[in-house]
């Protein structure tokens, strides 16, 4: 049996479908789930992909947390259920407090879309265990509320446990603090991070590279193993 | 006050009425009159006045709008055959095989986005999306061709950042890629900028929907955003005489846009086709519920009652007339079976979306509209939708245009050094027209869906559609308003050559096209002229190609005084290939590969940028078209495609080879050796513009098969050159490092606008 990773869709939501694609493309089984059903279906893991959920309104993420899906994903993830945030997944994630930071308007106050030059920092989270510490990677990014901040002491804390999981190369698109991309909690079982891997795991569509797969293999490998 | 009800028309037949306020002539009012045989309420008065306006009439482009249909490809044309449905419908769709059915249009928003930037761009995207929603399609991909005044005009720097954040704010909410489209710059536009909008849905054959409104007893639901105030606009006259003191006044005339409304719309309207709930559909835009009532039930088979008290208000003061009229945005209408209605709000309930049975279709002739229990609108549906005014509006050609052609771009100064030469080219390719739209391209989504194969800056944009079969098709939107002020006839021919052009380049297969024709003001014959030579042309192009028209947009009046834009059709082709794996980039990544100019190269400087840029001159005549030649040329890229003899290829059009080969060196992150051919001046070599041409990349273990290819089927090929090194060398001439021409194309736009 393949192991099963939850995709949520909230009203806004974008890259659903994209983000099942990613899933079944390495060898997964995608399971869609909907924001109002607090039952996750028992999956292994869940995504959650990027959009505008519930509009942006408030603030990004904001209205996401408080859906009845979340409850039990906030429940499970605190019980080691692997997670990971894309963009406005991410968003969710800080809103949650699953994550520490949050995500401010870009610096330069414009949506911007680019393939993006990361580092991956952090190799052994459950989502990021199929790349070397250092591997230098190319996916798109997309948003327009992109800039993470944290207050110092959380960024210091983030470093000195090795929770920045990606950095920027190749400049900073948006200003976020220390060039961060996203983070892991402590666990390494919860990731977030402001680009899309899953617009970056086919040869032909997208930016034609397949630097993104990876996160998908990572937590097959990962579930495979623990079953 | 009093509702001014069928029965109180009747008894108060010399009531005064704001038929001249509404923007009706005196004899259009008459007609309505006698249509009715009393005088109109004032509610039918609203719905007739926006449906017999020029946008939502087409009254005086319609009698030239014919020669699309009459001139039509036939059916054992590729694109003649191809169309599933034609011009009249809220999008043409085309069969691109393997049961798969698109449906693409192009759409025009300029006047509203010169006001209000943001959500004039906005609403446009959102209003485009629906057409193609309402076809049954999920969309798939938007492009924006663009047009603003002077690019370092002070008011190009509140119109056009405006308009890119409305349309990646809008666009980017949807979840729709934006991949490609045009941002053009010229002092013609400066209060006039033409903002337009395509969008591209792809559905199965079995799930194309039409608006129409049959089966008497079948439900007629409303659902989407509640109807507010916005976007009334034309009818504030109306308003004001039917509002009282204690009511707000001027409300803008500029709808205002909610792309989360939008995405669950979309999704919602989806969920109802998978389950086939609908009967007919139709979206709310140009004259809201007077457009979607009046346009449903002449397409169907009965008559419709409608409840107009039931339609959910964001602001309960609104009068009926205004409810009619209001453009608020992120509506649909739907025609459901009775038995089907519980499921289809069901549905709605799931995806947040307010929705109302407001009426039926009834067995009589009559759309019959009631307030509170009373009728305030009867009448044939017809007469209000597709009967109105029809106008044959004198044209004649302007005096001006003999002295414009006479005004010869080929004598112009040219270049007399090598060192010259080069400095033009920087100027040309650096200018604001020619230079990197990155910036603002960048601004927008063109991964989401994750299907996007090619984007802006590729000559045209690439979207697979089926995920294992590796189906796709491509759209290019192109149009050059100098060439058309030059003459309009080859102007339009032009840009349907260069779309169709681009899209082969890509490696898909033209097969029909939607326009978008923005010109001045038609009650100018100078303008109309223009606007009969442009249909003309486009007509007569569109048969020469074999691709039809399949559906389309006229905006008129884009004049500021006597001052008209110069007469801007925009064509968008749509084109297939069968494994989007084949398809051509412009990018040189190989070096080695050898470089072909395909097609003649004559001495056509007429419109061109060259002109422009270095001695803003317009005059002459634009290049020649020879469409028989494009077909050719269109043939031998999608063959190279297929068969993998080219690893890039890039169509010539404005700026000339020149501009080619910076954009597909720069993609590539290569340079380019040129070797300017015996008998011909490097000047025109670089910078001419004859149709009809590309350059391509030829691995040379693909090159004898490739000249063969070209030989065998009598198109011209000549060797340029190699792609080599880090600069574009035209050897003999100059060499500018790809640095320096990175620098020089890229900055530009950045520095005048951000």
């Amino acid at each position: 049996m393949t192991a099963r990773v939850g995709v949520i869709t909230f009203p806004g939501t974008l890259d659903d479908r994209d983000t099942q694609r990613a899933v079944r493309i390495a060898g997964l089984e995608p399971v869609p789930l909907w924001h109002r059903d607090k039952d996750l279906k028992q999956v292994d893991a869940v995504v959650l992909p990027g959009g505008f959920s519930y509009g942006d309104y408030l603030r990004a993420g904001a209205i996401s947390r408080f859906s009845p899906v979340m409850e039990t994903v906030i429940e499970q993830a605190r019980g080691g259920m692997p997670v990971l945030g894309i963009c406005n997944g991410f968003q969710v994630l800080t809103e949650t407090h699953l994550l520490p930071g949050a995500m401010l308007r870009n610096n330069h106050l414009h949506f911007i879309c680019r393939d993006q030059k990361l580092r991956v920092e952090n190799a052994d989270t459950a989502w990021t265990s199929d790349y070397e510490a250092g591997q230098e990677i190319s996916v798109p990014l997309k948003n327009i509320d992109g800039r993470y901040v944290a207050d110092e002491r959380t960024l210091d804390e983030l470093e000195a446990e090795g929770r920045v999981a990606f950095r920027y190369l190749d400049g900073n698109p948006n200003g976020s603090l220390r060039d961060i991309a996203g983070i892991t909690n402590a666990a390494g079982n919860v990731v977030g991070l402001m680009p899309h891997p899953e617009h970056a795991v086919e040869p032909g569509v997208g930016t034609g590279r397949t630097d993104g797969l990876g996160f998908f293999t990572s937590i097959l490998k990962r579930l495979v193993s623990a079953s | 006050m009093t509702l001014d009800t069928v029965k109180h028309a009747n008894e108060t037949p010399d009531v005064d009425q704001p038929w001249a306020e509404l923007g009706l002539k005196q004899d259009e009012y008459e007609r309505i009159r006698s249509i009715l045989g009393r005088r109109p309420t004032g509610a039918e008065l609203a719905m007739y006045s926006v449906m017999w306006s020029e946008h939502c009439s087409y009254k005086s482009s319609k009698v030239h709008l014919r020669q699309f249909g009459e001139k039509a490809p036939e059916a054992d044309t590729p694109g003649g055959g191809a169309l599933l449905v034609g011009i009249g419908e809220n999008a043409g769709v085309v069969d691109v095989g393997q049961g798969y059915a698109v449906t693409f249009k192009v759409e025009s928003h300029n006047h509203p986005s010169y006001i209000e930037p943001y959500q004039g761009a906005a609403t446009g995207v959102g209003g485009i999306v629906r057409d193609i929603l309402a076809m049954g399609a999920r969309p798939v991909a938007v492009m924006d061709p663009l047009r603003f005044g002077a690019a370092d005009h002070p008011d190009t720097k509140r119109v056009l950042p405006g308009v890119v954040a409305g349309i990646g704010g809008y666009g980017n909410c949807l979840g729709l890629p934006n991949i490609g489209g045009e941002v053009v710059f010229d002092p013609c536009y400066q209060g006039n900028p033409l903002v337009n909008a395509l969008c591209v849905g792809v559905m199965k054959h079995e799930d194309i929907h039409l608006a129409k409104a049959s089966g008497a007893g079948n439900k007629v639901i409303l659902y989407g955003a509640r109807t507010g105030g916005d976007g009334i606009g034309g009818v504030s006259v109306l308003a004001s005489e039917t509002f009282d003191d204690s009511k707000p006044a001027k409300r803008p005339a500029v709808q205002v846009g909610d792309p989360f409304q939008e995405k669950l719309l979309i999704e919602c309207t989806l969920e109802i086709f998978r389950e086939d709930l609908v009967d007919g559909i139709q979206d709310l835009g140009g004259a809201g519920l007077s457009c979607a009532t009046s346009e449903l039930a002449s397409a169907g088979s009965g008559g419709m009652r409608v409840e107009l008290d039931r339609v959910p208000l964001r602001d309960a003061t609104l009068s009926p007339e205004e409810i009619l009229m209001s453009e608020s945005q992120e509506r649909m209408c739907a025609i459901v079976e009775p038995g089907k209605v519980d499921r289809f709000l069901e549905i709605c309930e799931k995806w947040d979306v307010i929705a109302t049975v407001i009426g039926e279709v009834t067995d009589g002739e009559r759309l019959e509209i009631f307030w509170h229990g009373e009728q305030i609108v009867d009448v044939p549906p017809r007469t209000v939708a597709h009967e109105g005014p029809v106008y044959e509006r004198p044209y004649a050609r302007p005096d001006w245009q003999d002295a414009l052609q006479a005004d010869d771009a080929n004598k112009l100064a040219r270049p007399a050094t090598a060192e010259e030469l080069r400095e033009q080219v920087l100027k040309v390719i650096s200018s604001p027209n020619q230079a990197s739209k990155s910036w603002i391209t960048d601004q927008y989504d063109r991964f989401v869906q994750g299907n996007t194969v090619l984007a802006q800056p590729e000559d045209s944009g690439m979207v697979r559609i089926d995920e294992d079969t590796n189906l796709g098709v491509a759209v290019a939107t192109d149009g050059n308003g100098r060439y058309a002020k030059l003459d309009p006839y080859t102007g339009a021919q032009l840009a349907l050559a260069e779309s169709y052009r681009n899209v082969a380049a890509s490696g898909a297969r033209p097969l029909a096209i939607s326009n978008c024709l923005n010109f001045g003001s038609p009650e100018d014959p100078a303008v109309m002229w223009q606007f009969a030579e442009a249909t003309r042309g486009l007509a007569d192009g569109c048969l020469a190609l074999g691709t039809p028209v399949t559906g389309g947009n006229v905006s008129l009046y884009n004049q500021t005084g006597e001052t008209a834009i110069h007469p801007t059709p925009v064509v968008a082709v749509l084109g297939v290939i069968d494994d989007v794996d084949r398809r051509t980039p412009i990018a040189f990544s190989d070096e080695g590969h050898l470089l072909y100019l395909l097609g003649d190269t004559k001495e056509e400087l007429g419109g061109s940028a060259w002109s422009q840029v270095v001695h803003d001159h317009l005059g002459g005549l634009p290049p020649a078209v020879d469409l028989d030649r494009e077909k050719l040329l269109g043939e031998i890229l999608i063959s190279a495609s297929r068969d993998g003899m080219v690893d890039a290829a890039h169509d010539l059009s404005d700026g000339g080879l020149i501009q080619a080969l910076t954009e597909s060196c720069l993609r590539g992150g290569k340079g380019a050796r040129i070797v300017v051919p015996d008998g011909i001046d490097p000047f025109v070599l670089l910078f001419s513009e004859s149709a009809g041409r590309a350059v391509v990349a030829v691995p040379r273990s693909e090159e004898l098969r490739f000249t063969d290819m070209c030989g065998a089927r009598g198109l011209p090929a000549a060797r340029i050159g190699v792609v080599d090194g880090e600069a574009i060398d035209v050897q003999g001439q100059f060499s500018i490092p790809l640095a320096e021409l990175r620098e020089a194309h890229e900055a530009t736009i950045p520095a005048l606008i951000a």
